[in-house]
């Protein structure tokens, strides 16, 4: 069906719409919050169904890229849409996550609802658009813009610091995104077309390859984040509401890979090729590094969002890794983060909600009284840690063999990666979870309602059934994977 | 056959599913019932199989489920994978499993979180299936993982207690170590051999043996490389010398699973894989040394520990380790029919013992410390009898002439002999051989002298006064949970476990006595070849099962009067001058406290990695992200934050413009590069 593309990014635009009618047609208040709750919730829905369709539909053999649309637009430019193997599950994952944000939200937000869910609706379009968009220009728009909506949800709605910390992320992604539109000019300069399936065959010349990586690679590796640009991103998450560190962790962070993937990789693949070591380097520091800080953390979210640094890094070592498994691996790896860091920031929001601190030592015996949370908090734990038969296994150790296969130091410095998650991992839990009940304020905590179960069931399934069937998204990304490896090599040898 | 194993395998999964999620809902006895019921279903259709392996005829198979991680050559499936090994494997894990289960009913009695217990005692069982039935590295890996998280549940069961979590979190961190070796070595046969399936693994490595691999810089021989990786995996799960401080600390869980996972099943995971890669370790001589060594290490090291022990369950569990030990140097030797066989049989003297001393605390009122114990013979006769053949199957006791003896006699004394005939050529293996035969009187003096303490002598556990002075087996959970039933306990009189309890000890008694006698053709005898049908591959130029019947009469006689010496000492420091083992302790001498404090390993492990780790998280925290790349990376943000925080929102707006100013310079210089290389270029 033609147009698909097009009907799943802009789908939450009417969202928005509807809730902007009624917000100046209606009275605010409670009410009116409440309708637009359920209309964002509604159209969240009706875009992860056809998300869905769009990956029934979706021919994984078919390397190329499919349900394109194009319409010519100015100066050359068109407004193009497409996705292959690569996009097309990032695509699926956004509308995943979006409506679980909502109903995550459904009580924890109180001021400017309507607004607030106006931010996520436009975030989804944008997020949603710059996965499928063809055409360098376009990606670049919806890219930078994305960072608007983050800007706001962190900064209106988020804790104490939240102007710090939405100005430390701004300015830390513009920094990269300023470079990264200069090399997108110089691109469209000297290859006369802004068409990303055409730039992918274009050979830039190796020397200006070079340049052209240094600008992407800034924004991407900030986006990611790697180290030692990834400060931003500790910040950002504990000032961020629930569902904006849903978001953020879910899926903003996998832009960068996805840059990494569809531009960097297959447009300088002389530059990648060179510039591997750096990243392997990076990417096994960050392993190492942000794993032994997450272990000193005393904010439960801050500890998940250096967990996230690290598990990134295992992302961007299979990406440069060259071969199958390591980028495989890379996009599962991204998929399975976004679910289960998603639900680990999910289950901070869930004691948050009650205690209103995220401090670790605030808490301890949970357990006792929150059976339920304490499973579904345990299940996720293990999926942070990368334990087989959750998704978190299946991108650790495709990327570590990945990698292996370019690098075995990398690898060996990378895979003591698994000890270290194990322990910054089960001590948090340990220290929420267990021990006696000691602090009077908790004797009183409920377990999950019925609104936190829904939640998490799709995520617990998500998990479960990734880790056991991992096939079923290795299926979808693989032709495309094939085809982008084969493509780099062949670069590179000729 | 297919459906059958396929059945196997997957009911305590389903009975763990079902109690773990409803078991509250269902009730305790439904829930023990139906996970409970499973097991002895499970445990009947391993017997069935086994049988039908060992007289039957059956061949080896593998039943495909589903497919698991494929990536280009990298492939993987969910699968059973029957052959001589798993078999044996299977009757192991069922049988403890399963008696195990039935035990709880009884030990856990007055627990309120029973469904839980048994919905973990499931998932282990299946985790240790899938461990054992697996035909790839991947499910390997699951099944191996799978059953650390088990453990690691179990461990930490009763989470109030703060000992027992943070044993928890060791022993899974500490397997870990274990598993970053593993999978190392899993990517190494991957790169090297383009599979990680063992069907097509196997018939590739003779072919390998000269071949030399990278690896972080530096040529190694790649067999021995990759058997060495996945051998530190085997040390993690098989707390061996260096990753053994988890296991005494495991002890922290109930005690029906520490003789489940934490003595019979489990910690043999590690010899069960180096005996499943048999075909790798013939082509490995010096991961093989290594295996013979750090083996006959751990079976000293663990068996010296546990002299000086004074927790009924610590001492059973550095004796778990020492005799993991001897399985381990019996592989790396080249005789791993011997390490399976001792694994055989120790799984169910072992099991015997652990759950003969859960009796012994039960009985006493959750008492675990032996120095409080003393004459319970009279008020415990059946746990006395039991644990009496358990210690005599442990010690090896048996008469050499005749052939008979109890099932370690069986394993153990194979063991020395396969040592002492790979020791004439081999100077470690010879080393194994001269440990092996200390370690044997080293078992013998603490194996009897836990049935000394605990069992005979003047009872001890009158004198409320009679306080330890480092007490450390109180059992805050059990105190907690028993507490109606212990505040009147002081008044009572240790008393025999129910019945419930007993019938399990009587069962693995009777494996105890004959499973040695039973199989010993079949694992190490004459009909070995037969039994085993290619699951264990002997190199062309191994033939230590035959070269083990040369040894000479000191050899075969030496196990049997090293141990009866060890007797004889425990019977004299502890019975004919009873108070003697309590005097030695009390002088403190430097020896007696290496032992008692375990080598200090603890000690050392928390000044050394734990401290460093806190230390680099602090470093790179707050000196790392905070002040460097915070302060001087992105210009100031620090600054900034104090603009923000503290000034009003006209400083905001210069430092964006600072920014912004910096931005377009960088832009203005990267695009005259851009454009003066691309001059350059064109």
């Amino acid at each position: 069906m033609t147009g698909m593309l097009s009907l799943i990014t802009f789908l939450p635009m009417a969202g928005v719409a509807a809730i902007l009618a009624m917000r100046f047609l209606g009275q605010p208040g409670a009410r009116t919050d409440t309708a637009g709750k359920w209309i964002a919730l509604a159209t969240t829905l009706a875009t992860f169904a056809l998300s869905v369709k769009l990956v029934l539909d979706f021919n994984p053999a078919n390397t190329g890229f499919q349900f394109l649309e194009e319409l010519p637009w100015f100066a050359g430019l068109s407004y193009r849409m497409g996705v292959d193997g690569i996009s097309v599950l990032f695509v699926l994952l956004t509308a995943f996550l979006l409506p679980l944000c909502i109903v995550a939200s459904w009580k924890s937000i109180e001021k400017r609802v309507l607004e607030y869910l106006i931010a996520f609706l436009i975030l989804e379009t944008l997020v949603i658009g710059v996965f499928c968009a063809l055409d360098l220009v376009l990606f670049y728009l919806f890219f930078e813009a994305g960072l608007v909506p983050m800007f706001l949800i962190i900064g209106i709605w988020g804790g104490k610091n939240r102007v710090y910390a939405a100005f430390k992320f701004f300015l830390y992604t513009l920094l990269g995104s300023v470079l990264m539109l200069a090399a997108i000019l110089a691109m469209i300069g000297i290859s006369g077309t802004s068409s990303i399936p055409e730039l992918m065959t274009y050979k830039f010349d190796a020397g200006l390859q070079t340049w052209l990586w240094l600008a992407f690679f800034a924004s991407f590796a900030v986006k990611m984040p790697m180290w030692p640009v990834h400060t931003w991103l500790p910040d950002a998450h504990v000032e961020a509401p629930t569902a904006g560190s849903v978001i953020l962790a879910g899926i903003l962070l996998k832009m960068g890979g996805y840059g990494f993937l569809r531009f960097s990789l297959p447009m300088f693949p002389q530059a990648s090729e060179m510039f591997a070591p750096l990243v392997f380097g990076l990417s096994a520091i960050a392993v190492v590094y942000t794993s032994l800080v997450a272990f000193r953390q005393t904010d439960i979210k801050k500890l998940i969002a250096y967990s996230s640094v690290a598990h990134m890094g295992f992302v961007t070592m299979g990406i440069f890794s060259g071969n199958a498994q390591g980028e495989q691996g890379a996009i599962f790896q991204m998929v399975s983060h976004g679910v289960i860091s998603g639900a680990l920031f999910l289950c901070v929001g869930v004691v948050y909600d009650r205690m209103h601190t995220r401090e670790i030592a605030f808490y301890g015996g949970l357990t006792q009284r929150m059976p339920w949370y304490a499973a579904v908090f345990m299940l996720f734990t293990m999926g942070n840690v990368g334990l087989p038969g959750t998704s978190g296994f299946v991108g650790e150790i495709l990327t570590l063999t990945g990698t292996y296969g370019a690098s075995t130091w990398t690898a060996l410095i990378a895979t003591s990666g698994v000890i270290l998650s194990a322990v910054y991992a089960l001590t948090l839990y340990r220290r929420v979870m267990f021990g006696e009940m000691t602090n009077p304020a908790l004797a009183n905590i409920t377990d999950l309602d019925w609104r936190e179960v829904m939640i998490f069931l799709p995520l617990i399934g998500a998990t479960l059934y990734l880790g056991v069937q991992p096939d079923v998204v290795l299926n979808i990304t693989g032709p495309s994977v094939d085809a982008l490896v084969g493509a780099w090599r062949a670069a590179i040898a000729g | 056959m297919e459906q059958l194993v396929t059945f196997l395998v997957l009911a305590p999964l389903l009975g763990a599913l079902v109690v773990g999620l409803f078991g509250r809902r269902l009730g305790d006895i439904v829930s023990q019932s139906l996970t409970t019921g499973l097991l002895l279903i499970t445990c009947g259709l391993s017997w069935y199989v086994f049988s039908q392996w060992t007289w039957g005829g059956l061949e080896a198979f593998t039943v495909h489920l589903a497919p698991f991680i494929n990536v280009g050559d990298f492939k993987s499936s969910w699968a059973i994978r029957i052959d001589g090994l798993s078999a044996v494997m299977l009757v192991v894990v069922t049988t403890v499993s399963a008696l195990v289960h039935i035990y709880s009913w009884g030990y856990m009695a007055q627990d309120d979180s029973r469904p839980r217990f048994f919905a973990y005692l499931s998932l282990f069982t299946f985790a240790m299936l899938a461990l054992v039935t697996a035909a790839d590295f991947m499910q390997l890996f699951f099944g191996w993982e799978g059953v650390g998280l088990a453990s690691y549940l179990l461990i930490g069961f009763w989470f109030k207690k703060a000992t027992a979590s943070a044993a928890a979190i060791k022993a899974f961190v500490v397997n870990r170590i274990g598993d970053f070796g593993f999978a190392l070595g899993i990517m190494t046969v991957f790169w090297a051999y383009g599979t990680v399936q063992f069907a097509e693994l196997f018939p590739l490595i003779a072919g390998s043996t000269d071949r030399g691999w990278e690896f972080a810089g530096q040529t190694f021989h790649l067999v021995d490389l990759a058997c060495a990786l996945l051998f530190v995996g085997a040390m993690g799960k098989s707390a061996q010398f260096f990753l053994h401080t988890w296991l005494p600390d495991a002890m922290e869980g109930p005690t029906p699973v520490s003789a489940l996972i934490h003595a019979a099943t489990m910690v043999t995971a590690g010899v069960y894989m180096v005996c499943l890669l048999s075909p790798m370790f013939e082509y490995a001589p010096v991961a093989r040394n290594i295996v013979t060594l750090v083996g006959a290490v751990t079976a000293l090291f663990a068996a010296t520990v546990g002299l000086a022990q004074n927790d009924i369950k610590r001492v059973i569990a550095y004796s778990t380790c020492s005799q993991l030990g001897y399985m381990f140097f019996a592989a790396g030797v080249g005789a791993y029919q011997a390490a399976m066989f001792h694994l055989f049989t120790h799984a169910f003297f072992k099991a015997l013992l652990f759950l003969g001393a859960g009796s012994v605390i039960h009985g006493m009122h959750h008492e675990q410390d032996m120095r409080r114990m003393g004459g319970l013979w009279k008020y415990l006769p059946v746990t006395y009898v039991v644990m009496t053949i358990g210690t005599l199957a442990i010690t090896g006791f048996g008469i050499p002439g005749l052939d008979i003896g109890f099932a370690g006699f069986y394993s153990k004394d194979t063991i020395i002999e396969a040592a002492w005939a790979a020791g004439r050529d081999n100077g470690i293996a010879n080393f194994a051989f001269i440990i092996s035969l200390v370690a044997a009187a080293l078992t013998a003096f603490y194996s009897w002298r836990l049935v000394f303490m605990t069992f005979h002598g003047t009872a001890k556990w009158g004198e409320g006064a009679a306080h330890a002075d480092d007490h450390d087996a109180a059992d805050a959970h059990a105190a907690d949970a028993h507490a109606a039933h212990d505040d009147h306990a002081h008044d009572h009189k240790p008393h025999e476990s129910p019945l419930v309890m007993l019938v399990p000890l009587i069962v693995l008694a009777v494996g105890a006595l004959g499973a040695g006698y039973a199989f010993v053709e079949q694992f190490v005898g004459e009909d070995q070849v037969a039994f085993w049908r290619g699951a264990i591959v002997n190199g062309p130029h191994n033939h230590i099962l035959h070269a083990m019947h040369e040894a000479p009469l000191w050899v075969i006689l030496a196990p049997l009067v090293v141990s009866v010496l060890g007797f004889a000492v425990a019977w004299w420091v502890y019975i004919a001058r009873e108070g003697m083992g309590a005097r030695i302790a009390a002088r403190r001498g430097p020896l007696w406290l290496l032992l008692y404090n375990k080598w200090f390993f603890d000690e050392i492990y928390e000044a050394t990695f734990v401290r460093a780790a806190r230390f680099l998280g602090d470093l790179f925290w707050k000196g790392g992200d905070q002040k460097l790349i915070d302060g001087f990376g992105p210009d100031g943000v620090s600054a900034l934050s104090m603009a923000v925080g503290k000034r009003t929102g006209k400083l905001q707006t210069g430092y964006l413009y600072h920014y912004a100013f910096i931005m377009l310079l960088g832009v203005a210089g990267l695009l005259s590069f851009a454009l003066y290389a691309f001059s350059r270029g064109g």
